[in-house]
């Protein structure tokens, strides 16, 4: 039975790699379905991950962190929706503002605790972890956060194509003109969808923190925002898609700490360098058809709205 | 409310100004705060922040040394955005830059040969060009989006000098540190003040702001590269080719960024390290917009942010303040400034209020 404990094995690392980008790129999704392209998921991810790890290892409550690190996200959030939304400024140059403020903030917020041990999630929830057969302790693996990323697909995929939210929500994507001409409040939908952004990126990084490697280090989200970011082009702005490049780039991740293991003899750092290279290459092979891309693209992305026209 | 933003009926020329400083005045404003927040004295702090290095001729000197990676690196990422394009991969480029000259002072130092620092220099920035070129070709063949693969490629080329420095690269007598030899002397950019680290790497930064201002200001190649980013549709009924202004705006950004690089090698650090930059290609992002994305506006901001990075390490030095704080200050100038530049093209009104 070696073979199917280390399929299986493989297949709960992937997951939990996958589950910070579902988280992210879900949230992005959502956003960028309401118009808005909020490039600061990165910073957003590190100040939720080092909130989250504080708030835990101050009281010593995972559940209490991850709740700490979706407000953090929020608040983020809110930033980016002030500077954007109510003020109108350049979405691009305010993303990459929120990056770079997180990257500072969550370094300078995290550096006391840096080392700090914690009791990761999965022990808190399941007290017998340790003393589990090695099957039971994979599948005690996967925590309730892994499950509401795996069912973020379909709950995001039934609020915006079978409820009345998510039709507002895409036509605001579609044409700001036209939904503010038929009397929805553009504005307070996109705030909405960036907080929901916030909140989402904020537990995406606290799962690192928190789950998948518990501790906090300066800039532990590593590009993984950026990652989120280009899977969300790479889906067309679709559930389905999103899902499966999370899924594919949890895998990736995982093959690159699996190479030892299958006699390769390659230096870590070459490859460490394996899921860049892999989104530049999605996004090659996304980008080569512009047509499509266009087609999909929510036509409103990235444009300021006031309603005083 | 009886406050609204409003659309001036001209862009405002004196906010275009006025907003860099009012970012500033408010950032260290904010940066105070945190100080105090994190239970320091706020104005001790920005005294040491702001005033301290530039009271002494080493603080001047080391303010000019940390100026030079960042001007160069902003002044190639002003270029490109006015010429339509997001070149946020600055800190991979000066990666490669640093990985290509270093590799000649490597190969070729010691051997008293003339030519060593300039093949460095123009390996430098050939090796920041190449890496910016990739995501030209992406751009212009397969039209991916600058933005992502700019910034993917920066966390390649860490882990490739990662690679090379822990690898191949290795000092054979450095105790396994990871790191390379040191440069001999001859592939060291001459010190310009005695007793100092500024070197001559500062007069390449200055040459390029000039230069940078004729380009954009006094040549057809930077009249088309700035039309081609105000006005894409117009460029192209002009017969101007966007994907040229993408080569030429990308792989000149990478070539500064590459000569950042080396300088940084050749100059303060005298070796090859993992990490060759305190993100000095990110806070570049920053200078560009703050300097207007002008050159000799670019010169001011760049000394700016320079002091902070310097005024940061006498924080910590002195009053033992995290150096994330002063990454803080940073993204809040930022944030000010985005927030400020918004009344360039709108001003608050007050409204009447409506009678029935």
């Amino acid at each position: 039975m070696p073979d199917a404990f280390v399929l299986l094995a493989l297949l709960v690392a992937t997951l939990r790699a996958a589950t910070p980008l579902l988280l992210a790129g879900f949230g992005e999704l959502v956003a960028e379905r309401s118009g808005v392209l909020n490039l600061g998921v990165e910073g957003m991810m590190l100040v939720g991950a080092a909130a989250g790890f504080i708030a835990t290892a101050a009281t010593g409550q995972p559940l209490l962190g991850l709740l700490v690190a979706a407000l953090a996200g929020m608040l983020m959030a809110l930033l980016f929706g002030l500077l954007t939304l109510t003020l109108g400024a350049n979405q691009v140059a305010c993303g990459l503002a929120l990056t770079i403020f997180g990257i500072g903030l969550s370094a300078l917020i995290g550096l006391p605790w840096q080392g700090t041990p914690i009791a990761g999630l999965a022990s808190v929830i399941w007290p017998g972890l340790d003393a589990a057969g090695p099957v039971a302790q994979q599948l005690m693996l996967l925590d309730p956060v892994l499950w509401l990323a795996l069912l973020l697909p379909a709950l995001v995929g039934a609020f915006l194509y079978r409820s009345r939210a998510g039709l507002i929500l895409r036509a605001v994507g579609e044409s700001h003109e036209a939904a503010h001409a038929l009397g929805y409040g553009v504005l307070r939908v996109r705030y909405a969808a960036v907080l929901f952004g916030g909140a989402m990126a904020g537990l995406g990084g606290a799962y690192l923190s928190l789950v998948y490697t518990p501790m906090w280090t300066e800039n532990m989200v590593a590009g993984r925002g950026w990652i989120a970011l280009a899977l969300v082009v790479f889906s067309a702005w679709k559930p389905g898609w999103l899902a499966l490049g999370a899924l594919f780039f949890g895998f990736v991740t995982i093959a690159q700490f699996q190479a030892g293991a299958f006699g390769l003899e390659v230096s870590p750092h070459l490859l460490s360098m394996l899921p860049y290279l892999a989104t530049v290459v999605v996004l090659v092979l996304i980008s080569r058809d512009e047509t499509r891309r266009k087609l999909n693209a929510p036509a409103a992305l990235g444009k300021p709205f006031t309603a005083a026209g | 409310m009886p406050l609204r933003l409003e659309a001036r009926p001209e862009p405002s020329r004196a906010m275009l100004w006025l907003s860099p400083v009012l970012a500033a005045v408010l950032a260290a404003a904010g940066g105070g705060l945190v100080f105090a927040a994190l239970g320091y004295d706020p104005l001790v702090a920005l005294r040491t922040l702001f005033l301290d290095p530039l009271s002494t001729l080493d603080g001047l000197t080391e303010l000019g040394l940390k100026a030079t990676p960042l001007l160069l690196c902003a002044i190639g990422i002003a270029v490109a955005v006015q010429a339509g394009l997001w070149n946020i991969g600055a800190e991979g480029q000066l990666t490669m830059g640093a990985i290509a000259g270093g590799g000649i002072a490597l190969a070729f130092g010691g051997e008293g040969h003339w030519w060593i620092l300039p093949a460095m220099l123009l390996a430098g920035a050939a090796g920041g060009a190449a890496w910016a070129a990739i995501p030209a070709l992406l751009k212009t063949r397969f039209h991916a989006h600058e933005i992502l693969t700019t910034l993917m490629l920066s966390y390649v080329a860490v882990q490739f000098l990662g690679w090379l420095v822990h690898g191949p690269w290795i000092d054979p007598e450095g105790f396994n540190f990871p790191q390379s030899r040191m440069f001999e002397a001859d592939a060291l950019l001459p010190v310009l003040v005695e007793g100092t680290r500024l070197h001559a790497g500062v007069l390449l930064a200055l040459l390029a702001v000039p230069l940078a201002w004729a380009l954009l200001a006094r040549t057809v190649a930077g009249y088309r590269l700035r039309t081609i980013g105000l006005a894409p549709r117009a460029a192209r009924y002009a017969g101007f080719s966007a994907a040229r202004g993408t080569w030429l705006g990308l792989c000149l950004a990478g070539a500064l960024a590459g000569l950042a690089g080396l300088c940084e090698a050749a100059g303060p650090v005298g070796q090859l390290q993992p990490l060759m930059s305190p993100g000095y290609g990110f806070a570049a992002i920053i200078v560009a917009f703050l300097g207007r994305l002008q050159p000799f506006g670019i010169l001011l901001a760049a000394l700016l942010m320079a002091l902070i990075y310097l005024g940061g390490e006498q924080l910590q030095v002195s009053m033992q303040l995290p150096i994330a704080a002063t990454g803080t200050i940073q993204g809040m100038l930022l944030f000010f400034l985005l927030a400020s530049d918004v009344f360039i093209d709108r001003r608050l009104v007050r409204v009447a209020r409506r009678h029935a």
